[in-house]
């Protein structure tokens, strides 16, 4: 299945779009967000282990599953403040 | 009271909001635009957020801070957007009946705002580089991946 991923800050400016469509296993978990977004933006992969997701915009675990219609996004280390 | 801004965060407002009859205690926090950061130097910062999120969260911890302390009122206002040097990014105000609380929840407020509010915000350093901040993310990865922006001859170790 395809899902959406919303793009903040260093994996905006890495995919060089804001958001990107990756497909992933039906039934997939963040887990396998993660792994399909650095598969296909190569150059996220030194940050991958420091990268969080959030899951219609609460923060969710590697096991969450996600689908289709859920509003995904990657969240680098936050700088706020 | 929570929001995102991309206008300057009007202080004296804020104050206002924040100061009833039942506060004894008002506590404005302001973050802003440094100019030095570990000897290096900014001109600016520009600030990203998922704002869907931000505001949720900003609102979560406006009810967290209620539960655990005994406040009149909070107020919690994060600027998005291209910041000068001095400008403020970020407002915590709060009163309670006594100064104790209004000092501890405005602390624990910044503080946990800045560990899981999803907002980002880009150096611009005085060489003419740009550059993402993103903590615990160090210079090495940053340049591992290629997502400096730097100039020619540029860089250097990263604060």
């Amino acid at each position: 299945m395809i899902v959406r991923v919303k793009l903040f800050a260093v994996a905006k400016q890495a995919a060089g779009v804001d958001s990107i469509e990756i497909e992933v296993p039906e039934q997939a978990t963040v887990a396998d967000v993660r792994r399909a977004l650095v598969a296909a933006v190569p150059a996220l992969s030194p940050a991958a282990k420091f990268l969080l997701f959030a899951v219609d915009a609460e923060y969710a675990g590697d096991q969450m599953v996600v689908t289709p219609k859920s509003e995904i996004a990657c969240i680098p280390p936050v700088s706020g403040g | 009271m929570s929001r995102l801004t991309r206008e300057p965060i009007d202080t004296q407002e804020l104050l206002r909001r924040v100061t009833v009859p039942a506060a004894g205690a008002v506590v404005l926090f302001l973050g802003t635009v440094r100019e030095l950061t570990a000897g290096r130097r900014t001109v600016a910062l520009d600030y990203e957020g998922y704002p869907e999120m931000a505001e949720r969260k900003l609102d979560e911890l406006d009810a967290e801070a209620r539960r655990r302390w005994p406040l009149c009122e909070v107020a919690l206002v994060h600027r998005l957007g291209h910041l000068e040097l001095a400008e403020a990014s970020v407002a915590v105000a709060v009163s309670s009946p006594h100064r104790a609380a209004a000092f501890e929840a405005g602390r624990w407020l910044i503080d946990t705002l800045k560990e899981t509010v999803p907002v980002w915000k880009q150096e611009h350093w005085a060489d003419g580089t740009t550059e993402w901040v993103h903590p615990g993310l160090n210079g090495d990865v940053n340049a591992d991946c290629g997502l400096r922006n730097a100039e020619p001859g540029a860089g250097g170790p990263l604060p």
